[in-house]
């Protein structure tokens, strides 16, 4: 079954403004979702509120499996990961960036070194692996970003806009791997962009924003 | 020329030796110190929410300003015999020089290293948050973040340290061969008109000085650099 999300009537504001009024949805385990809509229509909102980064003012987001609502502990944080569209690179190099999420979940040394290298090789930056993260390019960085998500598995993946102000190159890079992450039919993908034909690239079902509101495409 | 070779030949070295060792070692002494109680208070202030947070970073900025006299005398009053602590005997002693120059660094310390640490990106907290950090891993992911910044403040304060002659002048009484620092020497020979010893001991303090910020660029450049090493990151 795997894990599953929920969105029940979310509702938020910011300084009076409605932002997201009474958004649902129910995301299949295993899916791909392409979000799209207007800057400030409310989808890095959405994601944040997901992620459990922000409290939505009223609603619920639900994380299920085998039917039950799961309680949003760590426990629960660590199945999922949101990739930021500012990943938020830490100042080390690209081997510890991608080791971060493995080294505080205790992984033994010999198997996250096997799991960063396996990574760092999908995404095309082994042969940087002992470089400084923040010396990267803008392309290089979104790769970064997202491995240091994928290397830990993440049964829900969201990435908030991932081939954004990065050249095409590394869009098709950036591309191929989510289709990849695809293919592996492991991790529901949420992804927000404002290209619709990667939308519909990418994407299994795609979603619209208006208004603050989700409309199934 | 002759004359200054003249002058270095008569220096009695092992006075002079003593007087930068014992410099130093108040020095670091009261470094350690500081940053002991600078640094949890710099990580408090800057990664929680408490009631009298902006009192107590007010009071913190206020306390770098600190007179090193009024320091001073308010040691002698709580070190002398009839003062407070003065069971500890401590006054004219090294540790009482240790305290003065504690009192006076830590509060820039603790002001510069809050300030680096505030000054990290919030999005840092965010990434740690998504990657599954508790929030202790965040806290620590975010002070190493700001290692550089904290490194500033801790050669800041031991610029303060080392330079102090006010406060250890008063506690310490600036005794030869046992509380005579560097800078209480050159005091010293300033009064006595003996500006040579003065100005050499000046050079030493100057030279340490510039050593300690060589080593602080060199930590920073290697930060910067290419092969910087964190294998402790998480």
């Amino acid at each position: 079954m795997g894990l599953r999300l929920e969105a029940a009537s979310l509702r938020k504001t910011y300084n009076s403004n409605p932002v997201l009024r009474d958004c649902s949805y129910a995301f299949a385990a295993g899916r791909t979702y392409a979000f799209l809509g207007p800057n400030g229509s409310g989808k890095s909102t959405l994601f944040r509120i997901l992620a459990l980064l922000e409290q939505a003012d009223a609603g619920q987001v639900n994380y299920l499996e085998n039917g039950a609502a799961l309680g949003q502990n760590l426990e629960l944080r660590r199945r999922f990961t949101l990739v930021l569209p500012r990943p938020g690179i830490f100042n080390t190099t690209v081997f510890h960036n991608v080791a971060y999420g493995l080294k505080i979940r205790g992984v033994k040394s010999g198997e996250l070194e096997v799991r960063v290298r396996e990574i760092l090789a999908s995404v095309g930056l082994a042969h940087k692996r002992g470089q400084r993260a923040l010396d990267l390019s803008s392309g290089e960085t979104k790769r970064l970003g997202l491995a240091r998500a994928m290397v830990l598995a993440p049964e829900i993946l969201f990435l908030d806009e991932p081939t954004a102000n990065i050249d095409p190159r590394n869009t098709e890079i950036i591309e191929d791997i989510i289709l990849r992450m695809k293919a592996g039919g492991r991790a529901t993908i949420l992804m927000i962009t404002h290209d619709p034909a990667q939308a519909d690239r990418l994407g299994d079902e795609l979603l619209y924003f208006k208004d603050g509101r989700l409309l199934a495409g | 020329m002759s004359d200054l070779l003249s002058f270095l030949g008569g220096l009695d070295l092992q006075e002079l030796w003593g007087i930068v060792w014992l410099s130093l070692w108040v020095s670091a002494a009261a470094l350690m110190l500081a940053t002991a109680i600078a640094l949890p208070l710099a990580a408090l202030l800057a990664l929680r929410r408490f009631p009298g947070r902006d009192a107590v970073i007010n009071t913190l900025h206020t306390f770098m300003g600190l007179p090193p006299v009024v320091v001073g005398l308010f040691l002698y009053l709580l070190l002398s015999r009839q003062g407070l602590l003065g069971f500890l005997s401590l006054l004219y002693t090294p540790g009482a020089m240790v305290l003065a120059q504690t009192i006076l660094a830590w509060p820039i310390v603790a002001s510069l290293a809050h300030a680096a640490i505030v000054n990290v990106d919030p999005v840092i907290r965010q990434a740690a948050v998504t990657l599954g950090a508790t929030p202790r891993q965040q806290a620590v992911t975010i002070i190493k973040e700001a290692r550089y910044g904290i490194i500033s403040a801790i050669m800041a304060g031991f610029g303060r340290a080392n330079a102090e002659v006010g406060a250890v002048l008063i506690v310490g009484g600036n005794i030869a061969g046992y509380t005579r620092v560097m800078t209480t020497a050159i005091a010293l020979e300033t009064d006595k008109g003996n500006f040579e010893l003065g100005i050499v001991l000046g050079i030493i303090l100057l030279a340490l000085a510039l050593l300690a910020n060589l080593a602080l660029r060199r930590l920073q450049r290697r930060g910067r650099g290419a092969g910087l090493e964190m294998s402790s990151w998480a």
